[in-house]
C-alpha cells in the first residue's frame, strides 16, 4: 500500500513495567474508514496518543503522508492534517458551542468572523445548529460527543482519529450518529475510529485492526475479523473459540 | 464604544471635581485598574495565576527611573523603554516556566519566588540604588511627565488604562484570544486542534508584563521614588490579582470595577481605622475570601445574577432563573 496516509511500523510504548503497545505495524490507506477494536486496556487509546503526538514512542516509526512524525507535537500534526478526538470529551466548558468549534476553524482561518461562520457551517453538518449559543458545559453526553467531532472537523483534517465517539450514547443516538460519520468519510476524510459499538463497526468500517494486550492480533474486513479465533479468544477468554465451534 | 464612553466619563469627572480627595481617589483607582487589567490578560483569559506580577511592575519602575537618572532620557522616551523591558522580562520568565509545563499552583509559586529574587537582586546591585532607592528629582512640567495638578496624572493613567482595555477588547475578538481561552479551558483539547500552548502563553505573559510595567513607570512618575520593597514587594502583585478576581476574571470591565471597589473600600476604612499599618492587606484578604466563596464570577458576575433574578421576579413566574454560578479554570 504505497498510498498509506498513516503508517505505523514496529511502534512500542511502555509505562514503567507495563508494555502498553508492542511492535504495532499498520497502514491506513487514504480514503479508508478504518476501525481499531480490542478489549479494554488493549492499548487503543495509547496508540492514538502515539500517532497524534501526545506521547512519544519508545521505538518504531510513524509516518503521515510519507513524512516521519514520531515525537512531533500534536499541534504540528494538526497543522499537517491529522486531528484526534478524546474518549473523555474535552469541551472548553466556559465557552459556547460556536466558540468551541471556532477554535478548530481558526487552524486555517485567522479572522474571527470567518471562523465563527465556519463553525456554524460545521455545526449544521453535525446536527448541532440548534445549540450553537449554549455553553458547552451544558450539553448532554450525546451533544458533547458531537461537539468533539465538530471541533475536530472544523480543522479541515485529512485524517480524523476518533476515540469512541459512540460510547455512552443510547441506540437511537448511535443510529443518528452513524450516517454523520459515513458522510464525513464520503466527503474525502480518512478516518480511523476506536469503537466498542460493534454494530457500528460492522456497518461503517472497511478495514478493522484488532489490538489485544498491546499487540495487533488480527486485521481484515469486519466479517473476517469477527470470525477470527484469536479475536474471539481475546474478547471471551482462552479456549472459547474451540468450544463455540464445537 | 463602551471604552470611549468610559474615557469621556472619567475626563468629565476629572474636569468637574473640585475636591483633591476625589481626584486622588480617581487617579489611584485608575492605577489599580491598570494593574488589574494587566493581571487579567494572563490570569483571567489565560488561566495562569501569577502571584508575582511585581516582577513586571518593579522592572518597569526601575527602567523608568534609571533611564532618566543615568541616561538622562526624557520620561516620555523612558516610558516605552520601561514597557518593553517589562514585556521582555515577561517573555524570558514565561519561556523559563511554561517551557517546562509549570501550571496552577506551581506556576503561582514560581512567580512569587522570581519576584522575591528580583527584590533581593535590586537590594544588592549598585545601579538600583540598593536599599536607599532611587529618587527622581522633582521638576514639574509636562515635558518631565510630572504634573502639579492631579488631572495631568489622571489623563496619563487614563490613556494607559484605555490602551489596556483596547488590548483586552482585541483579545476577545481575535484568533489569539480564542486560542488563549482554549488553552485556559483545556490545554490538551487545544493542542489536538492545532494550538501551540507555549506560543499562546508567551504572548499573554508578554502583553501582561508590558501593561504591568507601564503601571510601574507611572508609579515612579507620581511618587518620584522607588526602592526594592516598593518595586518587587508582594503588595503590588496582590493588589493586581485581588482587583481582577473581585471584579470578575476574564471580563473586559471586571478589573476596572474591582479596582474602583477596592479603592473606595480602602478609603472608607482609612477614615475608620486611621493609618493602621497593613490594614489594606487585611481588607483585601477578607474581600477576596468573600468573593471567592460567594461570587466566584466576581462583582460583574454577581451584578448579572442579581439583574436576571430581578428580571425573573418582575416577569412571569415561568421566567428563567438566574444563570448558574460557574467557576472556570
Amino acid at each position: 500500500m504505497a498510498s498509506a496516509l498513516l503508517r505505523l511500523q514496529g511502534v512500542s510504548k511502555s509505562f514503567g513495567g507495563l508494555a502498553a503497545v508492542q511492535g504495532v505495524s499498520l497502514a491506513l490507506p487514504a480514503g479508508c474508514l478504518g476501525a481499531l477494536i480490542g478489549p479494554n486496556g488493549a492499548g487503543k487509546t495509547t496508540l492514538f496518543a502515539l500517532a497524534s503526538g501526545f506521547l512519544r514512542p519508545d521505538a518504531g516509526s510513524i509516518a503521515f503522508d510519507g513524512e516521519e512524525i514520531a515525537g512531533a507535537p500534536p499541534h504540528l500534526n494538526a497543522r499537517r492534517g491529522m486531528t484526534r478526538t478524546f474518549q473523555l470529551v474535552q469541551p472548553f466548558a466556559a465557552q459556547t458551542v460556536r466558540e468551541n468549534i471556532a477554535v478548530g476553524a481558526h487552524l486555517h482561518c485567522a479572522g474571527r468572523r470567518e471562523a465563527l461562520a465556519q463553525a456554524q457551517a460545521v455545526a449544521q453538518r453535525i446536527g448541532l445548529s440548534s445549540q450553537l449559543d449554549k455553553p458547552a458545559g451544558e450539553l448532554t453526553v450525546a451533544g458533547r460527543k458531537r461537539l468533539e467531532l465538530a471541533r475536530a472537523l472544523a480543522t479541515r483534517p485529512r485524517l480524523l482519529l476518533l476515540d469512541e465517539v459512540l460510547a455512552g450514547l443510547n441506540p437511537q443516538e448511535v443510529g443518528e450518529m452513524v450516517p454523520v460519520l459515513r458522510e464525513i468519510a464520503a466527503g474525502g476524510v480518512t478516518v480511523l475510529m476506536i469503537e466498542h459499538v460493534m454494530q457500528a463497526v460492522m456497518h461503517l468500517a472497511q478495514h478493522v485492526w484488532v489490538l489485544a494486550q498491546g499487540r495487533l492480533i488480527a486485521s481484515g474486513t469486519p466479517a473476517e475479523v469477527t470470525r477470527d479465533p484469536a479475536v474471539i479468544e481475546a474478547y471471551l477468554g482462552h479456549g472459547t473459540a474451540r468450544r463455540l465451534a464445537g | 464604544m463602551q471604552i470611549a464612553a468610559f474615557a469621556a466619563a472619567v475626563l468629565l469627572l476629572a474636569l468637574t471635581a473640585r475636591s483633591g480627595v476625589v481626584l486622588n481617589l480617581a487617579m489611584m483607582a485608575l492605577y489599580g485598574a491598570l494593574m488589574a487589567i494587566a493581571w487579567n490578560l494572563l490570569g483571567g483569559y489565560g488561566g495562569q495565576f501569577s502571584f508575582g506580577h511585581a516582577l513586571f511592575f518593579g522592572t518597569g519602575a526601575y527602567v523608568q527611573a534609571i533611564a532618566q537618572l543615568q541616561a538622562g532620557l526624557s520620561p516620555w522616551i523612558a516610558l516605552p523603554l520601561a514597557i518593553a523591558a517589562a514585556a521582555a522580562v515577561g517573555l524570558f520568565f514565561g519561556a523559563l516556566s511554561f517551557r517546562y509545563g509549570l501550571r496552577g499552583s506551581y506556576f503561582a509559586l514560581v512567580t512569587l519566588a522570581f519576584a522575591e529574587v528580583f527584590r533581593i537582586l535590586a537590594l544588592s546591585v549598585p545601579f538600583t540604588g540598593a536599599g536607599v532607592g532611587l529618587m527622581v528629582p522633582l521638576k514639574e512640567g509636562a515635558a518631565n511627565m510630572q504634573f502639579a495638578d492631579r488631572r495631568g496624572y489622571i489623563a496619563l493613567v487614563l490613556a494607559l488604562v484605555v490602551a489596556g482595555l483596547l488590548v483586552t477588547s482585541w483579545l476577545r475578538h481575535s484568533r489569539f484570544g480564542a486560542w488563549l481561552q482554549a488553552v485556559r479551558d483545556n490545554e490538551d483539547a487545544a493542542r489536538a486542534v492545532g494550538v501551540d500552548p507555549l506560543r499562546v502563553k508567551l504572548g499573554a505573559i508578554g502583553l501582561s508584563g508590558a501593561l504591568m510595567g507601564a503601571a510601574g513607570a507611572f508609579y515612579v512618575q507620581v511618587f518620584q521614588y522607588i526602592d526594592p520593597g516598593l518595586a518587587y514587594g508582594p503588595h503590588t502583585s496582590i493588589e493586581a490579582l485581588v482587583a481582577a478576581i473581585v471584579g470578575g476574571l476574564g471580563t473586559l470591565w471586571g478589573p476596572v470595577i474591582g479596582a474602583v471597589a477596592l479603592h473606595l473600600l480602602a478609603d472608607l476604612t482609612r477614615n475608620l481605622f486611621g493609618a493602621l499599618p497593613g490594614i489594606n492587606m487585611i481588607i483585601y484578604g477578607t474581600v477576596l475570601i468573600l468573593i471567592v466563596m460567594f461570587a466566584p464570577r466576581g462583582l460583574l458576575g454577581l451584578g448579572r445574577s442579581v439583574r436576571s433574578l430581578w428580571a425573573g421576579a418582575r416577569g412571569s413566574t415561568s421566567a428563567a432563573a438566574a444563570p448558574q454560578e460557574q467557576v472556570h479554570g
